[in-house]
């Protein structure tokens, strides 16, 4: 199991927290989501909802976001479902942020897929600027984690960043990639290999090459 | 003989054309979907039986007889589900993030056909979180087809009133098991259900449910349309039809491909992928389905037919068709290790052979790469495999002791090996 824990339930937290309620537009996706299941059964938009409290938090603090106590006191009432089934599930899915995180969730994939194509360097470039694992940077732009699998395994090794995934990396790349962040430009999400345009094989598709240039109708061909 | 790019199912597979659904249409999907809903639900499980389209999603269950177990009549008080597995993690495979962001129609069509054929109400796609951008694609998709009328109340105009959801996972690798996802979609924690109940007996919310992977129901829109026998024209007797091939690793052009069942493993590699890095001599072992099942060395791998039987005869198996290949620079040990890993984090902590299992073998397996060890540690960790494997309630501890037992078996000599340079250096 993954190793997870709680920020402390303070004083402090509840006043900066204690009065969450989700903005008119993240209330709307709220309603959406649970207008997703039959009626009765709301708790299932729990997972929707904590992303959004999330989220919203992360727009207060100007941060990927968290999620405080209170904030999961706020999604369960608004379920209507008991605080320790809530937080049973912001414990048990890792996307969930428990603890403060920076502007930035650098997310590298340390799995063996990624392992063989050279994760190693992207840790290693991470490091060298400052980065430590499971640690917020001093200058709160960076959180560094090592996370599983992430499915982009035929462009490996890759990095998630927030919403985005950056993928065919090198120490290099991923520099670059957090340079520009860091000056508060919007990288190119995707592949970084010059030339590639997904999962094709690097240097043009081998399959399915009249889809490069038309969107052709293979019908006719039956 | 090579699959002839007519006979490819994902021709937007790489994504150079637009996923939205007037460029979908223009590709063939929804066409006339209203003739195949036609058919009547036996007409389709029949056809889908026929076809041979075993389950894409790792275990090869025959999709057609998957569909047949849910209940013929329809009950109000219990509607029937259908659940599409798009939880995507298993280490090695990235197939159905494509079908996801390419060519999401293809899904979203593959949901109505099979729920009709089961006659569930409704479908919810169950889409790991990670995959952020994808799943605003599907969403977006799904809004597309409600809009034209294709899902919704009388879909395709059909007279079949049947909804689809998308639900977003949050980044738990159980949640790919079918009762995980289940309780997953009831806003519980991702920890499997014993079985029985079988899910189509009591599933989401205790209705009939049926839960199946993205590519077996994208495919089965094409194979109504094709036929039964064009489908299983391609691949050996019992592993019928195309499959999405992810190739990662030590190629020289890793990549997503749709190809024929049972091409042989060299000419996978061969046709699409440039070859091994450093040539083929340079090729260490192969993991043919993703992490869940044991390496097969090189020696036994160039001629494996890429299929369910093929995988098995070498003592591994199709899993995903995700292929990792590794070459001779490869710390085969570490690889393994970091696997062990992965399960480690990814148990749910449910069942005590796993949750205490999986951490235990993850530390020897950190011992034995570096030698750190006893020869007999060898056998006790063999021992403690065979403990946790078929002693809990989900395979993640199956999938957590393969790749190990697959290392033990094959390279039993590299971690004597290790064993003895660090004891032989403590000596010094």
């Amino acid at each position: 199991m993954a190793d997870r824990h709680l920020e402390p339930d303070t004083p402090d937290l509840r006043a900066r927290w204690g009065g969450f309620a989700f903005t008119p537009d993240w209330d709307a996706k709220a309603k959406a989501a649970i207008a997703r299941y039959p009626e009765g059964r709301q708790r299932s938009a729990v997972m929707a909802l904590l992303d959004y409290a999330q989220r919203q938090v992360g727009e207060d603090t100007q941060t990927q976001g968290w999620l405080p106590i209170p904030v999961m006191e706020y999604v369960a009432g608004y379920l209507d479902m008991p605080i320790i089934r809530v937080v049973e599930v912001a414990t048990f899915y890792t996307m969930y942020n428990l603890v403060p995180v920076g502007r930035y969730h650098v997310q590298v994939c340390g799995t063996t897929p990624c392992m063989l194509r050279g994760s190693d360097d992207l840790f290693d470039a991470c490091k060298a600027r400052g980065m430590k694992k499971g640690h917020n940077s001093t200058d709160g732009l960076w959180t560094l984690t090592e996370v599983e699998c992430m499915g982009n395994c035929s462009s490996a090794p890759m990095v998630q960043i927030n919403d985005d995934n950056y993928e065919d990396l090198t120490a290099d790349r991923l520099n670059h990639i957090l340079d520009e962040l860091a000056a508060g430009r919007a990288p190119k999400p995707g592949t970084q290999e010059p030339g590639r345009h997904t999962v094709e094989p690097l240097g043009g598709p081998t399959t399915l090459r009249e889809m490069v240039t038309e969107n052709h109708d293979y019908r006719g061909e039956w | 003989m090579a699959l002839a790019d007519k006979d490819r199912i994902f021709t937007n597979l790489y994504g150079y054309q637009p996923w939205n659904l007037k460029a979908a249409q223009a590709r063939g999907d929804w066409d006339n979907t209203k003739a195949l809903l036609e058919k009547g639900r036996d007409g389709i499980i029949e056809e889908i039986k026929a076809s041979g389209l075993r389950g894409r999603g790792g275990a090869g269950f025959p999709t057609g007889m998957k569909w047949s177990f849910m209940p013929k009549e329809p009950n109000p008080a219990r509607p029937g589900f259908l659940v599409i597995n798009a939880d995507e993690s298993e280490p090695g495979s990235c197939k159905d993030r494509e079908i996801i962001r390419h060519d999401p129609h293809k899904l979203i069509e593959g949901a109505l056909v099979a729920g009709f054929a089961m006659g569930a109400r409704a479908a919810y796609i169950y889409v790991r979180g990670e995959y952020i951008r994808e799943a605003e694609t599907l969403f977006a998709a799904v809004a597309e087809a409600y809009e034209a009328g294709l899902v919704g109340k009388n879909a395709c105009g059909s007279g079949y009133d049947f909804d689809v959801f998308v639900h977003r996972g949050a980044g738990a690798y159980i949640c790919g098991e079918e009762t995980a996802m289940i309780e997953s979609l009831e806003g519980k924690k991702g920890q499997p259900r014993l079985k029985p109940p079988f899910p189509a007996g009591a599933g989401l919310y205790g209705c009939p449910t049926t839960v199946n992977n993205v590519e077996s129901i994208a495919v089965a829109p094409t194979i109504l349309r094709r036929g039964a026998s064009w489908f299983a024209g391609f691949g050996r007797e019992n592993n019928k039809g195309t499959k999405l091939f992810q190739i990662s690793g030590h190629v020289e052009k890793p990549c997503v491909v749709e190809e024929e069942m049972s091409i042989p493993f060299r000419e996978l590699i061969e046709r699409h992928c440039g070859g091994i890095r450093g040539g083929w001599d340079n090729l260490l072992a192969v993991i043919p389905g993703g992490s869940s099942v044991p390496l097969v060395p090189a020696d036994q791998c160039f001629d494996m037919p890429m299929d369910f039987d093929g995988c098995k005869a070498v003592g591994s198996g199709l899993g995903t068709a995700a292929v990792i290949v590794m070459d001779k620079s490869t710390d085969i040990v570490r690889a393994i290790s970091r696997l062990s890993y992965f399960y480690k984090h990814e148990s749910c902590g449910q069942c005590t052979p796993c949750r205490e299992g999986t951490g235990w073998m993850w530390r020897m397996m950190e011992r034995l790469r570096t030698g750190d060890a006893a020869v007999e540690e060898i056998d006790m960790l063999q021992q403690v495999t065979k403990q946790v494997e078929g002693h809990t309630i989900c395979a993640l501890g199956d999938a957590a002791a393969w790749p190990i037992q697959g290392l033990i078996k094959h390279f039993r000599p590299e971690l004597e090996r290790r064993i003895a340079e660090n004891v032989r250096e403590a000596a010094e």
